[in-house]
C-alpha cells in the first residue's frame, strides 16, 4: 500500500485497519492453494489420460469408466456401505443408551466416562494391531473359546473373505462409541433443569422423560453425531490397513484404500484421482449442507 | 460438562428401585470390561514370553512377567530391513509433533482472532471457506501433495510431514479459536482500542492471555490428530523418516521370521503411550476438542 | 383444596446449609407469596414443597399426608417455572396433555380438560403450536394452562411472571388473582415483585437466609413488621431509617436523630411509642418513617402527634402521580413523599411534616421492633 500523506485517516491507523486482512490472507492463500488448487488438480488429473505420471493432455472420462469397470470398486463401495451403515448405527445405539446410564446420577461418572472415552486417544493403527491379535483364530478368542471346552467353536471372521468387513465393523465401534456417549453425554446434560423438573412433576417416569421429552430436544446433537461418524467411516483408512491390509485378498477393501492402492501402489494416477474424487463429491453431500445450517445457527 | 441439578427430586424407594440401581452399575461395568479387555490383553501379552503366548489363553494374565519384548520393541525389533526397533521413529513422531503443533496453533490462533475480532467484509466467506478444509476427505491432496513437496524438496523428509500437517490442521485450530473468540466480548478489544492498543498488541497482551482454555483445547486436539496420523505419514514419508504409527504397522505386518505377538503388543503400547499419557491427564480438554462444534453452546 | 404444613424443615447442598429450619403452616385454600432476597432459597423452598429436592431435616405435610419420600408426580401438585419450561418438541396441545398422558389418562377426557383449559385461557388458536411460535405472554399462559389442566390441590408458581413485560405482568397478575378466587386452590407463589406480593397474597412469608422472619398477611407485613429486615423489604421506595438515641426533653419522649455535622433533629413520640420505648435514656435505636409519612407541611388533614421541622431539598424525583423529595439527615438522603403541585426546586429550604402515628421504632442492637 503506497503511503497517502494528503488521506484524512492517519497512516498508522489505516495500517490497522488493513492488518487482519494481511494477517488472514496468507492462510487463505495457503488454503486456496492446497485445498481448493489440489482438488482442482486432481479433479482435472481424473479427466486425462495420466498412469505413472501426470498427463495434462484432457481425455474426458475415460478414467471413470476405468474406474467402473473396476470390479474391486464395487467391492469398496459396498463394503463402505455396509460398514457405514453398521458403524453408525451401532456407534449410535451404544453412545446413546451409555449416555443416558451415565446421565444417572453415578457418582464414579468420571472414571467410567475416562474408560469409556479413551479408545478414541488411540492410533486406529494400534487399534487395528490389538483386535488383529485379539481375534486371530489360532490364539485369539476362537482359541479361548476352545480351550474353555468348546471344541467346535469357531470365530475366523479375520481371515474369512465373507465376514472380514465386520471384524472392521468390530474394532471401530470399540474405538468410536466412547466419542458418541460423550457428544450425547454432552447433549443431555444441555437439556434446561426445569423441563426436567416440569416432566418429573407431569409424573412422568425416567423411561417416559427419556423417550418422549429429552431425546426429542437433541435432535441437532443425533444429526451432528451422525455426520460426525459418517465422515469417520468414509476416511477410514488407517483401520483397515492395520487390521485386515484390505483383505483377504480385497475383501474389505474401502475407497480409501482403494484409492491409495491405485495411487502409490499401482501407480494408476488417473484412476486414484477418479476415484477420490468421487470420494469428495460424497463427502460434500454430507458435509456442505451441515455445514452450511451449523453456520447459519452460530451467526447471531 | 455441567452437571445437572436433579439429584434431589424424590424418588420411589424400595426393591425396585435397588434392582434397577443394581443392573445399572452391571451394565455400567460390564461395559468398563468391553472398552478395557483390549487394553489389558495387550498389556498382559506384552509381558509374556512367546512360549507362554502359545500355551496360555489370550485373557491369561502372564506368569513370569518380563519386559524383553518392550525392549526388542524399543530398540531391536525389524521395522522392514532395519532393525533398530521404534526408537528412532518414535523420535521421528517427536520431531514431527512438536513444530507442526506449535506453528498450526499460532497461526489459527491468530486466523480465528482476525476473522472474528477484526471483522472485514468477506470474513465470513473466508472462514467457511477454510473450515470446508477440515472435511475434505484427504485422499484427494494426496497426489497433489506428493508431486508439490518433490518440488519443494521435501519428500519424504520430516520438515515435509510437518508441512503437510500445519496446512491441513488450520482448517481445525482457526474453527477453534474462531468459535472461542465468538464468545468473548467484542467490548474488550474496543476499550483495548480505546486505549490505543493495536491489532497484535491487543492479540498479544489481551486476547491470547484470555484464550489459554481455547490453546489447551487446540494443542490438544492437533497432538492427537498429528501422533496418531497414518495416512500422510504413509503417503508422505519414506524407510527412516516414518513416523512411529507407520513403523508399528510395519513391525506387525512384517511376514518374515516367527510372528512375535508379545513385541507387537509391546510396541502398540509404546506407540499409544504419548497420547494416552496426555488424555490421562488433560481428559477434559481432549472430551472439549471431540466436541467442539458438535454440540452447539 | 389441601393445607401445606412445614416443620422445622432443612435443606444442605454439601456443606452449605441453604434452608435453616423452617416452620410455615399454610391453610387450605391459601394465596401464599414467599418474598425475599435473591439466594435466600425461595425456590429451593419451593422445590421441597414440589418433592424436587429432598429434604435434609423435618417434614412436609401436603393435604395432612407427610410426602417427605413422596415422589412429585404423586404429590397432587403442579408447578409453573419461570422458564416456562415447556416441551419445545410438543404442541402446545402435547405440552398440556403431557401430564394425562404420564398418567395413563383416557383420550377423552384429556381432550375435555384441554377444550375446558384452552377456553379459560383463550389458547385454543394457539393448540396446534410449537412453543417456539409463541410469544412470551402466550408461552405462560400454557405453562399455566399445563399447571392447570390437571386439577391439582396446589399450585406452586416460581416467579412466573418475571419475564413478562410490564404491561403483560400486570394483566396477567390480575388474571392470576381471577384464577385463585375462582379455583379456590391453595397457591404458593415466589415473585420479586412487591406489587404483586401485596396484591395476590393473602398471606406473605418473607425469607431471608434461610429463615422465615415474619409471615403475615400483606397488611401487618407493610404496617407492622417485625424487625428491620422486613420493614426495609416491604415499600418502594424503601422504609427511611433513621439512627438515633432516645432523650427525655421537657418531660416529653422525643428519639433525636442526625448531627454533629448537621443540626439534630427530636422527633417527639406518640404515646403509644413513649410507653414502650421511654425510660431508658440515650438507648440506641433506628427510626423508621416511610416516605407517605413525610409530606409537605400543611398539605395533609390535620391530626394528632405531627412533627413539623425544616430542611434543604438535596434532591427532586417525580414518579408521576408523587414526587420523591429527598433531604441529607442523619448520613443518608431521606425520602419524602409529596404532591407534584408542593414540590419546591432542588436547593429551597422546606418545611417537613412527619406523621409520628405511622413511625416505627427498632432496636439497634437486635434490629427487632420495640
Ligand atoms: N443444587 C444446588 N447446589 C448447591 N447450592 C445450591 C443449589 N441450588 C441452590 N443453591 C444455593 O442455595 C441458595 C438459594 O438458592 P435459591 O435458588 O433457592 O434462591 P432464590 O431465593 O430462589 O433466589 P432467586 O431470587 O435469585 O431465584 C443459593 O445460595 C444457591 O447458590
Ligand atoms: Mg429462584
Amino acid at each position: 500500500m503506497a503511503p497517502r500523506t494528503h488521506s484524512t485517516v492517519p497512516l498508522g491507523q489505516k495500517i490497522e485497519l488493513w492488518l487482519p486482512r494481511f494477517v488472514v490472507s496468507p492462510l487463505f492463500a495457503l488454503s486456496l492453494f492446497f485445498v481448493y488448487g489440489f482438488i482442482l488438480w486432481t479433479v482435472y488429473i481424473s479427466f486425462t489420460k495420466s498412469g505413472v505420471m501426470p498427463n495434462y493432455s484432457f481425455e474426458g472420462l475415460s478414467q471413470y469408466e476405468r474406474l467402473w469397470a473396476t470390479p474391486r470398486l464395487y467391492v469398496a463401495l459396498g463394503n463402505m456401505f455396509v460398514f457405514s451403515a453398521l458403524f453408525i448405527g451401532i456407534s449410535l445405539a451404544i453412545g446413546i443408551f451409555l449416555a443416558i446410564l451415565l446421565d444417572q446420577r453415578v457418582r464414579i461418572e468420571g472414571v467410567i466416562r475416562t474408560i469409556y472415552l479413551y479408545p478414541m486417544a488411540l492410533s486406529f493403527i494400534v487399534t487395528g494391531t490389538v483386535w488383529k491379535w485379539i481375534l486371530n483364530p489360532g490364539l485369539g478368542i476362537q482359541n479361548f473359546v476352545r480351550k474353555a471346552g468348546f471344541e467346535e467353536f469357531t470365530f475366523d471372521w479375520l481371515v474369512n473373505s465373507d465376514y472380514a468387513i465386520y471384524t472392521i465393523v468390530i474394532a471401530a465401534v470399540w474405538q468410536s462409541s466412547g466419542y458418541a456417549m460423550a457428544l450425547f453425554l454432552a447433549g443431555l446434560r444441555s437439556v434446561d433443569d426445569e423441563i426436567l423438573k416440569a416432566a418429573a412433576i407431569d409424573g412422568a417416569g425416567s423411561f417416559r422423560t427419556y423417550f418422549s421429552v429429552v431425546l426429542p430436544i437433541m435432535r441437532p446433537v443425533f444429526l451432528s453425531t451422525v455426520i460426525i461418524l459418517a465422515h469417520l467411516a468414509i476416511k477410514s483408512f488407517d483401520l483397515v490397513i492395520a487390521l485386515t491390509g484390505g483383505g483377504p485378498g480385497y475383501a474389505t477393501a474401502m475407497p480409501a484404500t482403494f484409492m491409495y492402492s491405485f495411487a502409490f501402489q499401482r501407480s494408476e494416477l488417473g484412476v486414484a484421482a477418479a476415484s477420490a474424487v468421487m470420494m469428495l463429491a460424497t463427502v460434500i453431500a454430507i458435509v456442505v449442507p451441515y455445514l452450511y445450517s451449523e453456520l447459519r445457527g452460530t451467526k447471531q | 460438562m455441567s452437571r445437572n441439578n436433579l439429584g434431589g427430586i424424590v424418588q420411589q424407594k424400595g426393591t425396585r428401585h435397588l434392582m434397577m440401581r443394581t443392573l445399572l452399575f452391571l451394565t455400567l461395568g460390564v461395559f468398563c470390561l468391553y472398552y478395557l479387555i483390549p487394553l489389558i490383553v495387550m498389556i498382559a501379552t506384552s509381558l509374556k514370553s512367546l512360549e507362554e503366548i502359545r500355551a496360555g489363553s489370550l485373557l491369561s494374565l502372564p506368569q513370569d512377567v518380563t519386559f524383553d519384548a518392550w525392549a526388542k520393541a524399543w530398540s531391536s525389533a525389524c521395522v522392514g530391513v532395519r532393525c533398530d526397533g521404534l526408537k528412532p521413529f518414535f523420535w521421528n513422531s517427536v520431531a514431527m509433533v512438536v513444530p507442526a503443533v506449535t506453528i498450526s496453533t499460532i497461526l489459527g490462533a491468530l486466523n480465528g482472532y482476525a476473522l472474528t475480532k477484526w471483522r472485514f467484509p468477506g470474513a465470513d466467506i473466508i472462514f467457511a471457506l477454510i473450515l470446508f478444509g477440515a472435511f475434505i476427505p484427504f485422499q484427494v491432496i494426496l497426489l497433489p501433495m506428493a508431486r508439490t513437496l518433490g518440488v519443494l524438496g521435501l519428500a519424504g523428509t520430516i520438515p515435509g510431514l510437518v508441512l503437510v500437517h500445519v496446512i491441513y490442521g488450520l482448517a481445525f485450530t482457526t474453527l477453534f479459536f474462531r468459535n472461542f473468540f465468538i464468545g468473548v466480548s467484542s467490548g474488550i478489544i474496543q476499550a483495548a482500542q480505546i486505549d490505543g492498543a493495536g491489532f497484535f498488541g491487543i492479540f498479544f497482551r489481551i486476547v491470547l492471555p484470555m484464550s489459554l482454555p481455547a490453546v489447551v483445547v487446540t494443542v490438544i486436539w492437533q497432538y492427537t490428530q498429528i501422533c496418531n496420523d497414518f495416512l500422510f505419514g504413509i503417503a508422505f514419508t519414506v524407510g527412516d523418516s516414518n513416523p512411529v504409527t507407520v513403523a508399528l504397522n510395519n513391525v506387525v505386518n512384517t511376514s518374515t521370521g516367527v510372528k512375535e505377538y508379545n513385541v507387537d503388543m509391546a510396541a502398540a503400547i509404546i506407540a499409544a503411550l504419548p497420547t494416552l499419557a496426555v488424555y490421562v491427564i488433560a481428559g477434559a480438554y481432549f472430551v472439549r476438542g471431540l466436541s467442539a462444534g458438535a454440540v452447539k453452546g | 383444596m389441601s393445607d401445606i404444613r412445614l416443620e422445622m424443615v432443612k435443606k444442605n447442598f454439601g456443606a452449605t446449609e441453604v434452608i435453616k429450619g423452617i416452620d410455615l403452616a399454610i391453610d387450605p385454600g391459601e394465596f401464599v407469596v414467599l418474598v425475599g432476597p435473591s439466594g435466600c432459597g425461595k425456590s429451593t423452598l419451593l422445590n421441597l414443597i414440589a418433592g424436587l429436592e429432598t429434604i435434609t431435616e423435618g417434614n412436609i405435610y401436603i393435604g395432612g399426608k407427610r410426602v417427605n419420600d413422596t415422589p412429585p408426580r404423586d404429590r397432587n401438585i403442579a408447578m409453573v417455572f419461570q422458564s416456562y419450561a415447556l416441551y419445545p418438541t410438543k404442541t402446545v396441545r402435547n405440552n398440556i396433555t403431557f401430564g394425562m398422558v404420564s398418567r395413563g389418562i383416557p383420550k377423552a377426557d384429556q381432550d375435555a380438560a384441554v377444550a375446558e383449559i384452552s377456553t379459560l385461557l383463550q389458547i385454543e388458536r394457539l393448540l396446534s403450536r410449537k412453543p417456539g411460535q409463541l410469544s412470551g405472554g402466550q408461552r405462560q399462559r400454557v405453562a399455566m394452562g399445563r399447571a392447570l389442566v390437571r386439577k391439582p390441590d396446589v399450585f406452586l408458581f416460581d416467579e412466573p411472571l418475571s419475564n413478562l413485560d410490564a404491561k403483560l405482568r400486570i394483566e396477567m397478575r390480575t388474571e392470576i388473582k381471577k384464577l385463585h378466587q375462582r379455583l379456590g386452590k391453595t397457591i404458593v407463589y415466589v415473585t420479586h415483585d412487591q406489587i404483586e406480593a401485596m396484591t395476590l397474597a393473602s398471606r406473605i412469608a418473607v425469607m431471608d437466609n434461610g429463615h422465615i422472619r415474619q409471615f403475615a398477611d400483606p397488611k401487618t407485613i407493610y404496617e407492622d413488621p417485625v424487625d428491620l429486615f422486613v420493614a426495609g423489604f416491604m415499600g418502594s421506595p424503601p422504609m427511611n431509617m433513621m439512627p438515633g438515641k432516645i432523650r427525655t426533653l421537657g418531660g416529653q419522649c422525643v428519639v433525636s436523630t442526625g448531627g454533629p455535622e448537621d443540626e439534630p433533629l427530636d422527633f417527639l413520640l406518640p404515646p403509644a411509642l413513649s410507653e414502650r420505648a421511654c425510660g431508658q435514656e440515650g438507648r440506641d435505636v433506628i427510626l423508621g418513617l416511610r416516605p407517605e409519612a413525610i409530606f409537605a407541611a400543611g398539605t395533609e388533614l390535620p391530626g394528632a402527634n405531627r412533627f413539623i421541622f425544616e430542611r434543604p431539598i438535596s434532591v427532586v424525583e417525580p414518579t408521576g402521580p408523587d414526587t420523591m423529595i429527598l433531604f441529607h439527615h442523619a448520613g443518608l438522603d431521606v425520602v419524602a413523599r409529596v404532591r407534584p403541585e408542593d414540590a419546591r426546586p432542588e436547593g429551597t429550604l422546606f418545611m417537613f411534616e412527619a406523621d409520628m402515628e405511622k413511625a416505627k421504632l427498632f432496636d439497634a442492637k437486635t434490629t427487632l421492633r420495640i
